[in-house]
């Protein structure tokens, strides 16, 4: 399967009054094309930051960027920031995190995602505007034509977030980005946005990248997953194999920790005691290894490499779990 | 859906608080009238965790608020312990209120970024005058043990040098220190990473356990509810729709709301696929509701009856009341 975009050896750093922060540290992940990939991971874990980048969102003299990203078969990184504006829109887009904020309040829908239409396809205002109208059909928002007129503030949280994807997907993209789209929404309309985005994936033959910290959401919705903890990969592989071979304590743990329908009332969730590492003071060994039940010294003073599992799975860490070493718990 | 009535109401000795009629409307202009709470009666029984469960807009937070007389209800009684919170002039609700404490959605927005962490905890003792310096000191680095933090760490420092979670312990310990009888959680994990929610809703558990708490959990998630709670009353648009146990809840729903609600919650698993979205649109404006039952406009099983009728709450199983013509069999 050819790939849309290939991610090679990437590397974020911000630099801070602290020191410099490797917000991403050497992340390689491939999106084939049609494919869906899943990132998980908690908040700070790189995720949002590692797809940013990707797309060459990320701008400023303290960022600094490293590594190769190729997408469509043209180097990104190699590319004027000009020519990375021109694959936005037709190429690449993105929805961002906050329907509430990512819109603007001052205008009109109908002038929101008209916008990308005149710009990127040159089309003319009416042209932009009966096509916009089409575009709320197919994102399946009722009456299109009165929500031209209307002011984001007008519309709920799941109409704005339909909106976001109807002025993403307004210029035909071949991949998304997906950055939490559904974290800010109730469980009901999240439902119906991964549904929505399922369907519109197939229907436009795209590739989407969906970022959550929620394994839940990925498990019905990818058909790849990639974890992230402290800025690298700890673990990807194709989402049954994923679910069905776990090797990561990482992944296990962040599985565990939600909350089920079928769980015995009054029992108490598995926690993930502790909190990421300090990114301006990173462990040497394993990131993960404060917080791990299975820590051993080894893992406090080697970092573990990415290794090979077979079926396309690989994993980042001294004793996965199936491992016949003795463990503490 | 839609339900008013009675049934489901236990007059024992043990009830706590015990809510009739409230009515909360919000007038919006133009002779308009917001019906948030339409009619709605529940009681809570001593060292119990009631659950409100809901879509967005379905008048949960505005019922939470309600009981606190924030701002008081259109019409309705509000009894805790004996003592009707609507018939009581301002300086007695105020004290009175000491008893009953809320911890609010936003764990960053609800503290003032301009106080320590120590004046937040204290707060409260200082503005009722409780203990001398000393054992109010004490007992603000009691309350930030309990709730997991360092006070040694955490005393002066502001809340924007915190995490979400962290702020929400924060909000906890704050919450705590008039030692309430019942603690109202609004959405207290909505806005937090999986992992960092299942860390709170067991803090919450621990803590009503030390502090012999009665609880009422605002949340619109049914898989996090199932972990903490005693009874569940699920409500959409002002109305209750169905009250019961957890395991008659989920084990049996019977309201057609309810299963909707149950088969939105994604599964982590990626061989159970879902068929379909449960429920697709939007609840309707609350400004004019439909008429008879609620929930009729995006229920399966609607009929002219459920149109005509507003069906009122009944026993359908021991301890499981529904307000539905056609409930689940």
């Amino acid at each position: 399967m050819t790939a849309m975009m290939t991610i090679r050896n990437l590397h974020v750093r911000f630099a801070t009054p602290f020191g410099s922060l490797e917000a991403v540290r050497g992340v390689d992940l491939e999106i084939p094309a049609g494919a869906s990939v899943g990132i998980v991971g908690e908040s700070g874990s790189g995720k949002t930051v590692a797809c940013r980048a990707a797309m060459g969102l990320l701008s400023g003299s303290n960022v600094q960027r490293e590594g190769t990203v190729v997408f469509d078969g043209k180097e990104l990184t190699a590319m004027t920031r000009e020519e990375v504006r021109n694959e936005f829109g037709t190429g690449m887009a993105m929805i961002f995190q906050d329907p509430m904020t990512a819109l603007n309040p001052v205008r009109r829908i109908g002038t929101q995602l008209s916008e990308s239409l005149r710009v990127r396809l040159g089309m003319d205002k009416k042209a932009a505007m009966a096509r916009s109208a089409e575009l709320l059909s197919f994102v399946r928002i009722p009456d299109p034509q009165s929500m031209l007129k209307k002011f984001p503030y007008q519309l709920s949280g799941g109409m704005r977030q339909r909106v976001m994807i109807a002025i993403a997907i307004s210029c035909n993209p071949k991949l998304l980005f997906a950055d939490e789209p559904t974290t800010a929404l109730d469980v009901t309309v999240q439902a119906q946005i991964l549904q929505l985005l399922s369907d519109l994936r197939r229907d436009l033959n795209m590739s989407m990248v969906l970022i959550t910290h929620d394994l839940g959401v990925v498990a019905n919705h990818t058909d790849y997953v990639a974890v992230m903890y402290a800025g690298e990969v700890v673990e990807q592989a194709p989402t049954t194999e994923l679910f069905a071979n776990m090797k990561m304590p990482y992944t296990q743990a962040l599985l565990n920790s939600i909350p089920k329908i079928d769980m015995k009332s009054g029992s108490r969730l598995q926690v993930i005691e502790g909190r990421l590492p300090n990114p301006v003071d990173r462990p040497k060994g394993c990131g993960f290894v404060t917080r791990c039940t299975y820590a051993q010294q080894k893992c406090h003073d080697e970092h573990p490499p990415l290794v090979d599992a077979g079926n396309g799975h690989m994993y980042r860490c001294w004793f996965p779990l199936g491992h016949t070493i003795a463990r503490k718990s | 859906m839609a339900g008013s009535g009675v049934a489901h109401l236990r007059n024992n000795d043990e009830v706590v608080l015990e809510v009739r009629d409230i009515v909360v409307e919000f007038k919006v202009g133009g002779g308009r009238v917001v019906n948030a709470v339409s009619k709605i009666s529940f009681d809570v029984c001593r060292g119990e965790t009631l659950a409100i469960v809901g879509e967005s807009g379905c008048g949960k937070t505005t019922l939470g608020k309600a009981i606190l007389q924030l701002p008081p209800p259109n019409s309705g009684d509000v009894i805790f312990e004996g003592t009707n919170l609507t018939k009581l002039p301002k300086e007695q609700l105020r004290s009175a209120r000491t008893a009953m404490q809320m911890v609010f959605q936003d764990p960053i927005s609800s503290l003032d970024p301009r106080m320590t962490v120590r004046d937040l905890v204290e707060e409260p003792l200082w503005i009722w005058g409780r203990g001398d310096d000393a054992e109010r000191g004490n007992k603000v680095m009691e309350l930030l043990n309990n709730v997991g933090l360092d006070p040694n760490l955490v005393l002066d420092r502001r809340s924007y040098e915190f995490s979400g979670g962290q702020c929400q312990r924060i909000s906890i310990a704050r919450s705590l220190a008039l030692e309430p009888r019942m603690l109202i959680c609004d959405e207290p994990v909505s806005a937090l990473d999986v992992s960092i929610q299942a860390q709170i809703l067991n803090l919450l558990q621990d803590m009503k356990d030390r502090y012999g708490l009665t609880m009422i959990f605002i949340s619109h998630d049914l898989a996090v509810v199932k972990a903490v709670s005693n009874r569940i009353m699920v409500m959409y648009l002002g109305k209750i729709c169905e009250v019961g146990t957890p395991d008659a809840i989920y084990g049996k729903p019977a309201h057609h709301y309810t299963n909707a609600l149950i088969n939105s919650v994604p599964i982590p698993d990626p061989t159970r696929k879902r068929a379909t979205v449960a429920l697709q649109g939007e609840p309707p404006s609350p400004v004019a509701p439909p008429s008879g039952c609620r929930f009729r406009t995006r229920c399966p099983a609607a009929t002219e009856k459920c149109a005509a009728e507003e069906p009122q709450l009944r026993e359908v199983s021991p301890g499981q009341f529904v307000a539905c013509h056609h409930p689940r069999g």
